[in-house]
């Protein structure tokens, strides 16, 4: 194989929650009931544009979330086949000329010299001071003045390639249109065509320049904000994976059989909720990070151990927040067990495992969808508060919350570097904005008050 | 009601004067102050424990010990502070012993303070509880005696004191481990003030009343260098009976936060978490500003105020800023006159740098910022673990393997990144400054440079290749199983901001196709890898104590090895004629044989390759224009007293830099009044609608 | 009531012993006492015996939880957790590692947290409220979507991005306030000032959304229903019906951020340079030091358990159906 798969443990269960929706998509359609509140959704404008501003996050983070090691060409004649112990993803491969391409340290978008002057050996052997040429930005040029020229020809190319794909692609919704008549295509369609007019130029740009320029070490900040992303996606959706079974669990069994169990875990909740929520997570992180550096054979390689403090941040992040959600079912069970049916299932002597899995579960999963998805935003927001303070994500992981921190190096410089906190702004942004947006629809299609309230509205 | 409160705004804000963001009162303007800040608060102000340079920037202002190292010329030479010369050592009995005497000079006073006021040594609790400040009692002074000296050198022994350097002058000073023994069953009552005037140390004694004699077991000719550290500065016992009393100790009112002491500066304001205050001593006995110093600094106006009485300036602010960007922000608005970052930064966890630049901008300059620097008696060298199968060991293998990592790690390029060019490569153990370090082509390290035009030039990537080659990784694979070579480097995460970092290191190895893995850890965790020996490459620094070979040649003396002596040599390199050197090296006189014998060190040790020589990073100051006699010292940080400042200048150019802009903020309400509007109108409709029947 | 009261306070008990439990294991798996008596022995020419001494004085060298050397009930007191823990809960909280009284720090800094999270706390509900009730008032009008939308943008955006951006913009271009530090008594204005504005303004998005929800819902509800038919006008049903029936859902949201309030926000206080406790506690879990962690995790825990019980009692003034049982 020219390749060795690596199976890191967020890539699987990330590609396990790909399939976990995809079947539930499946089951939803077959089930009317269970189809409508997303029928509902996905009429709104809001939700089909927020999801296709999701969607390219989403496509760049699977990418991201395949990793293998390429295999080395054979040494000796017998010998196994050895591979590199790099790990690579095919976002990797498929960016490699932003990965490869590295300056020497911080240069401006789309400069062709670095930020800084630097002592310069002219050919006859003399030195000046002077702002060196970059070794890949804008390299191509001839002459430092045709880059403007370069450039628009360039943006130029892509916005005609925008504008081609864009027209192309109102070709491809119309079957779609009939299909689905209820779903607003055309907002979807005015949404595809701003991200293509700004993707397009910016990929023909990029194998020119630094877009987004680069940072201290001369890594293309494009490439980081595209890398961040992945980490992004998997603390938001994996942490929520962690908190449900603690918080649908317990809020159900203590909403059920109250008593000393609905004690017990009342007593567990709170205790965990006075702590103060950074201290534990603070705690919690550096204790894990104990853990790895005891047992360094466990994890051989940087992604590993990157990859297993990501896990775990997302665990003790879903620790601490399942409190929210198992007081939220615990008051909903408290309401449902009161009601005539689950009263009649008692007397009619059945099991309590079947009334909480197919009477009391059904009724409160509304509950869980809406808080899953308001969850996600704020939980990509909390990984850049607590990387930034250093108990975050490990250090060799590219995130936002890295990116912020190194910026307030950056901010701190004369002329100040502003380009690499900018994009981390301008990708955060949109990524927790369309999350909030689509958070918003699911709400509104799921919850029955909110649903009256707009009616009576 | 909106525009009265506008109104209020403008009139309470025309209060504050011309400026709006100054930090400090209004009242302290054209005071003769200087304003710097520090980042970490320090732990200990006590002069046995602290060891620090976040504290020595108070200590040394507040306590003078016998010596201290002049402010100018270099390389460093001590001169004579409390004491009346720098004392010779004098041997007896054969060289088995070593005496120093050390007169003090007549005349010296301490700052004025309550614990030499009899009355207040037994304080009322409730008069301690009510008690803000120890300054708030009646103060008295009394003069300096050589009892004091004595006094705090017996408190290095003192068993509920942790000095650090007690283990080291136990060895030396006669019948200091059997003091520190006797201490220990005397001090049976908890709290309670131990008198160490009623217990003698055999090796310290009293001549009369201003000279005192230190008797050390053998040779030390390093001694004198201690004597130039607070650790060896005068302690009242007054001070520590004052301060024993019950009730103080809950109120922070310790020796350890108050320090007391005859020199320039009294500690008056001592909040760690906002700010320390030091005001002007008024008992000073008065130094001269030194007349000499380096050629080039009477050229830097370095002289002008030469002769005249220091210190010149009268209170010392010192704002806690912990994050980097209002850091540098102030310093570059004037608030702040001086910016830069200490060399012992590496030693614990540091979140805050200052990027400034090596270079200054031309804004900057146009602000008459300067710079200055100065190589710091440091080195941050990457260690092999001389333990470790792979890259350890003296096999020739493992030489090479080390040789060719030597090369690949391009230190001038780390140097332009990552300190902004502040910095020397290093060649050998030795930092610059110190005596046996040569400069020039005779300091090269020719295992990783060669001396081409007048320059030192790292040998190209293909000899580190051919290196690894021969080694037996040819192209960082092994030859005989084909696997690709993996080495590891232990780092000490200092936070998120580290990545770049990583990233260049592991870049450096993949030069030679060798696969790099950072494990980053905790500090603690570090520690202790280095102490089980469980490292394979490392990074590390050392700051010098001393200005002296010794200092850094005993970090690779085999005995002084981390895992089997827990020692200070971290990579555990052992050779045996390397050590024997050391031997013979440690207590001599610098002289003409001793530079022979740290030469011949130097090239075994740069031959055996046991570090990358890493880099002497040079410390940095950057200061206002209108501060006068600015030099970095390494070795010493009771600089202060030199300082001068020109405050009608700073009040002027604070003004003139700080101007408030306040079309923004005319232009925010105006948008929020703004957006009222619609409001308003949508309310307005809302009523009428509401006055028709519901349809 | 009292009885009530009593009895809550009771329950207390076995919550903060569990929180003190659960810091007392987090801590501990991660530092040994040698690691903490290394950090403050500092980390040069530091000997085995010297670590040996700070722990006997400091009080570790005994076993952390269970001492099998002790007879009868000494296996469990003459612990390192039982002596520490005892002391707690008679709020003694002694001596940080590095010898300063933590009483005496909580005291010198709870001043400037408060001076910081209140005008946060209470600029911050006024403004939201106050901009959820005008939302709520226009209610499926375009002024409402454009505030919702706002909001939702707002929240979108990271605190990290408001300070760090607030505080390039009105320090360092427009010099309009002080770029960090800190002065007690009426000095101390200028100095919060900027803090409080991005305090207010990082929460707002969140919190206006949410309290307009609140009111929405409110808005459905029969009572007001009642209140129109009878001829009400619309501003007094907002104001003297729906507010005070929001009153419940608001308060049980804000009792509870009351003890997140004294830590203040961790960030802005080390970013402004505010002496508070939240910048001290950071800098305890830096430098490991357990004194102080385990009595600030303490100090918060109690005031959390007290605001639980604060939020039931006042929901007997804001809603007089509801009975203590």
């Amino acid at each position: 194989m020219p390749f060795l798969p690596v199976f890191l443990t967020t890539d699987v269960l990330l590609w396990l929650l790909v399939c976990v929706s995809a079947g539930y998509g499946w089951y939803c359609r077959r089930h009317a009931h269970l189809a409508a509140p997303w029928v509902r959704v996905f009429q709104t404008r809001t939700a089909v544009v927020s999801v296709v501003i999701l969607t390219p996050y989403l496509l760049v983070g699977l990418a991201d979330s395949l990793h293998f090691r390429t295999r080395l060409e054979q040494v000796g004649a017998g010998s196994a086949a050895s591979y590199s112990p790099e790990v690579l993803s095919l976002l990797d491969i498929a960016a490699s000329h932003l990965r490869s391409r590295r300056e020497k340290t911080y240069s401006a978008p789309f400069a062709t010299r670095l930020y800084a002057k630097e002592q310069i050996e002219l050919a006859d052997g003399r030195q000046v001071r002077d702002f060196p040429r970059l070794q890949y930005g804008g390299a191509h040029l001839r002459d430092e003045e045709e880059r403007v020229v370069d450039m628009s020809r360039r943006a130029a190319a892509g916005l005609a390639a925008a504008a081609a794909l864009w027209i192309l692609l109102a070709w491809v919704v119309k079957p779609l249109r009939r299909r689905w008549a209820a779903v607003p295509w055309g907002a979807a369609w005015w949404t595809v065509g701003p991200l293509l007019v700004i993707a397009a130029p910016v990929l023909l740009l990029s194998e020119g320049y630094h877009v987004f320029g680069t940072d201290k070490v001369g890594q293309d900040v494009l490439y980081l904000s595209l890398k961040s992303i992945r980490t992004s996606l998997v603390i938001g959706t994996l942490t929520t994976l962690a908190m449900l079974p603690f918080g649908i669990g317990f809020g159900i069994v203590a909403g059920y059989f109250r008593g000393w169990v609905d004690d017990l875990i009342q007593y567990v909740y709170t205790t965990l909720n006075s702590i103060p929520g950074v201290l534990l997570i603070a705690a919690a992180v550096l204790m894990m990070q104990v853990y790895v550096d005891m047992r360094p054979e466990l994890f051989p390689t940087a992604a590993e151990r990157a990859d297993f403090r990501l896990l775990m941040l997302c665990g003790i992040l879903g620790v601490t927040t399942w409190t929210g959600l198992t007081r939220l079912l615990r008051g909903e069970t408290l309401k449902l067990s009161e009601l005539e049916y689950i009263q009649a299932a008692h007397a009619f002597g059945v099991s309590n495992a079947r009334i909480l899995t197919r009477h009391i579960l059904p009724n409160v999963a509304h509950i869980v969808i809406i808080t899953v998805a308001l969850e996600f935003s704020a939980l990509v927001l909390t990984e850049a508060v607590l990387s930034y303070i250093g108990v975050g994500v490990d250090p060799a992981t590219t995130s936002f919350g890295t990116m912020i921190n190194a910026a307030r190096l950056e901010m701190s410089r004369e002329p100040i570097v502003w380009w690499s906190i900018a994009a981390a702004f301008a990708f955060m942004l949109v990524l927790v904005l369309a999350a909030n947006l689509f958070a918003d629809t699911v709400r509104d299609g799921f919850d029955p008050r909110v649903r009256m309230v707009a009616i009576a509205a | 009601m909106l525009r009265a409160l506008l109104l209020f705004a403008v009139t309470a804000l025309a209060g504050c004067g011309e400026v709006w963001n100054d930090p400090y009162p209004a009242s302290e303007r054209t005071s003769n102050t200087l304003y710097s800040a520090f980042v970490e608060r320090p732990k200990h102000l006590d002069p046995v424990q602290s060891y620090t340079e976040d504290e020595a920037r108070f200590t040394q202002q507040v306590y003078e010990p016998p010596l201290q190292y002049h402010y100018l010329k270099r390389p460093y030479e001590l001169i004579p502070l409390s004491a009346l010369e720098v004392p010779k050592p004098r041997e007896i009995e054969g060289g088995k012993f070593t005496v120093y005497e050390i007169r003090i000079r007549p005349g010296i006073s301490y700052q004025p303070h309550p614990a030499f006021v009899a009355g207040n040594h037994a304080l009322a609790p409730a008069r301690i509880a009510r008690l803000k400040s120890p300054y708030e009692l009646p103060a008295a002074t009394r003069e300096l005696v050589a009892d004091d000296f004595i006094y705090q050198i017996k408190r290095l022994a003192h068993p509920r004191l942790h000095s650090p350097i007690y283990g080291l002058m136990a060895e030396y000073i006669v019948g200091m481990a059997e003091y520190s023994e006797q201490l220990r069953k005397a001090d049976t009552k908890k709290g309670e003030w131990l008198d160490l005037r009623r217990f003698p140390l055999k090796g310290v004694e009293r001549v009369d009343s201003h000279t005192y004699r230190v008797t050390l077991k053998g040779r030390y000719p390093q001694f004198v260098y201690w004597l130039a550290m607070p650790f060896f500065a005068p302690v009242p016992w007054e001070a520590e009976k004052f301060f024993h009393q019950p009730g103080m100790q809950p109120r922070n009112f310790t020796l350890d936060w108050w320090p007391v002491g005859t020199g320039p500066y009294m500690l008056t304001e001592n909040n760690p978490n906002a700010r320390m205050v030091l005001e002007r001593n008024p008992n000073f006995r008065g130094e001269a500003y030194p007349s000499e110093g380096e050629p080039e600094d009477a050229q830097a106006g370095l002289l002008a105020d030469a002769g005249r009485t220091v210190p010149f300036i009268d209170r010392v602010v010192y704002s806690r800023e912990k994050e980097g960007i209002p850091y540098w922000n102030k310093f570059l608005q004037g608030y702040y006159d001086t910016s830069g970052i200490g060399s012992d930064q590496f030693d614990q966890a540091v979140r805050v740098a200052i990027e400034g630049e090596a270079q200054l901008t031309q804004e900057m300059e146009a602000r008459g910022i300067g710079l200055q620097t100065s190589v710091a008696t440091t080195i941050i060298y990457v260690g092999f673990n001389w333990l470790d199968p792979v890259v350890g060991g003296s096999s020739e293998r493992a030489r090479k393997l080390r040789q060719a990592l030597s090369i690949a790690v391009d230190m001038e390029e780390y140097l332009s990144i990552f300190a902004n060019g502040r910095g020397l490569v290093g060649h050998g153990p030795l930092a610059p400054g110190i005596f046996g370090w040569r400069d020039g082509e005779q300091g090269i390290n020719p295992v990783t440079h060669v001396w081409k035009d007048g320059a030192a030039r790292r040998r190209p990537l293909e000899e580190a290749k051919r290196l690894l080659a021969e080694a037996g990784y040819p192209d960082g694979r092994d030859a005989k199983t084909g696997q690709p070579l993996v080495l590891y480097l232990d780092a000490r995460t200092t936070g998120p901001g580290d990545k770049p970092r990583l990233d260049w290191w592991r870049r450096q190895f993949e030069k030679l196709s060798v696969q790099l893995e950072v494990r980053e850890t905790d500090w603690n965790r570090f520690q202790e890898k280095i102490r089980k020996g469980s490292q394979q490459i490392f990074i590390l620094g050392w700051n010098a104590d001393y200005p002296d070979p010794e200092n850094f040649m005993f970090l690779l003396h085999g005995a002084q090895s981390r895992m089997k002596s827990q020692g200070e040599n971290a990579a555990n390199y052992a050779n045996p004629e390397f050590d024997g050197l050391f031997e013979r090296m440690k207590n001599m006189e610098n002289s003409p044989e001793r530079q022979k014998i740290v030469d011949r060190m130097t090239d075994i040790a740069r031959r055996d390759a046991p570090w990358i020589w890493g880099f002497h990073p040079k410390d940095f100051s950057l200061s206002h224009g209108w501060l006068a006699n600015v030099k970095p010292n390494n070795m010493a940080r009771n600089g202060i007293k030199y300082l001068r400042a020109d405050v009608e200048k700073r009040a002027a150019l604070r003004r003139e830099w700080n101007r408030p802009v306040l079309w923004p903020l005319v232009l925010i309400l105006v948008v929020l009044a703004g957006s009222a509007v619609p409001a308003i109108v949508g309310y307005r409709r809302r009523e009428r609608m509401a006055a028709r029947p519901a349809s | 009531m009292l009885a009530y009261i009593v009895r809550r306070i009771l329950y207390a008990v076995p919550i903060l012993i569990g929180v003190n439990l659960i810091t007392f294991v987090l801590f501990f798996v991660v530092n040994t006492p040698d690691d903490m008596a290394r950090m403050q022995l500092g980390t040069r020419r530091v000997t085995p015996e010297a670590i040996e001494k700070w722990k006997g004085e400091h009080g570790y060298d005994r076993p952390l939880l269970w001492n099998a050397s002790a007879g009868g009930l000494g296996k469990a007191t003459q612990t390192v957790f039982f002596e520490k823990s005892v002391k707690l809960f008679a709020l003694e909280f002694g001596a940080a590692e590095d010898g300063r009284d933590i009483a005496n720090e909580i005291r010198a800094r709870v001043g400037p947290s408060l001076a910081l999270a209140v005008p946060v706390f209470l600029v911050g509900l006024a403004v939201n409220i106050t901009f959820a009730l005008f939302l709520a008032f226009f209610r499926a009008t375009y002024l409402d979507f454009w505030g919702v939308t706002l909001c939702v943008g707002m929240m979108s955006i990271s605190a990290l991005f408001y300070i760090i951006g607030g505080q390039y913009v009105a320090s360092k271009l427009w010099h309009l306030v002080p770029i960090s530090g800190y002065a007690g008594g009426l000095d101390a204005l200028k100095f919060v000032v900027l803090p409080v504005v991005i305090g207010v303004v990082s929460s707002f998005g969140t919190s206006a959304r949410f309290y307009r929800t609140i009111f929405v819902e409110e808005l459905t509800r029969d009572y007001v229903r009642t209140a129109r038919a009878k001829g009400l006008a619309e501003t007094s049903v907002m104001f003297g019906h729906v507010l005070r029936n929001a009153m419940i859902p608001i308060l049980t949201g804000l009792v509870v951020a009351i003890p997140a309030l004294f830590f203040g926000s961790l960030i802005t206080e080390s970013f402004f340079g505010i002496p508070g406790l939240g910048s001290y506690t950071i800098d305890a879990i830096q430098a490991q030091d357990f004194a102080v962690v385990r009595s600030m995790v303490f100090i918060g825990s109690v005031l959390y358990v007290l605001a639980l019980l604060f939020t039931d009692i006042s929901y007997t003034f804001v809603d007089p159906r509801v009975r203590f049982e």
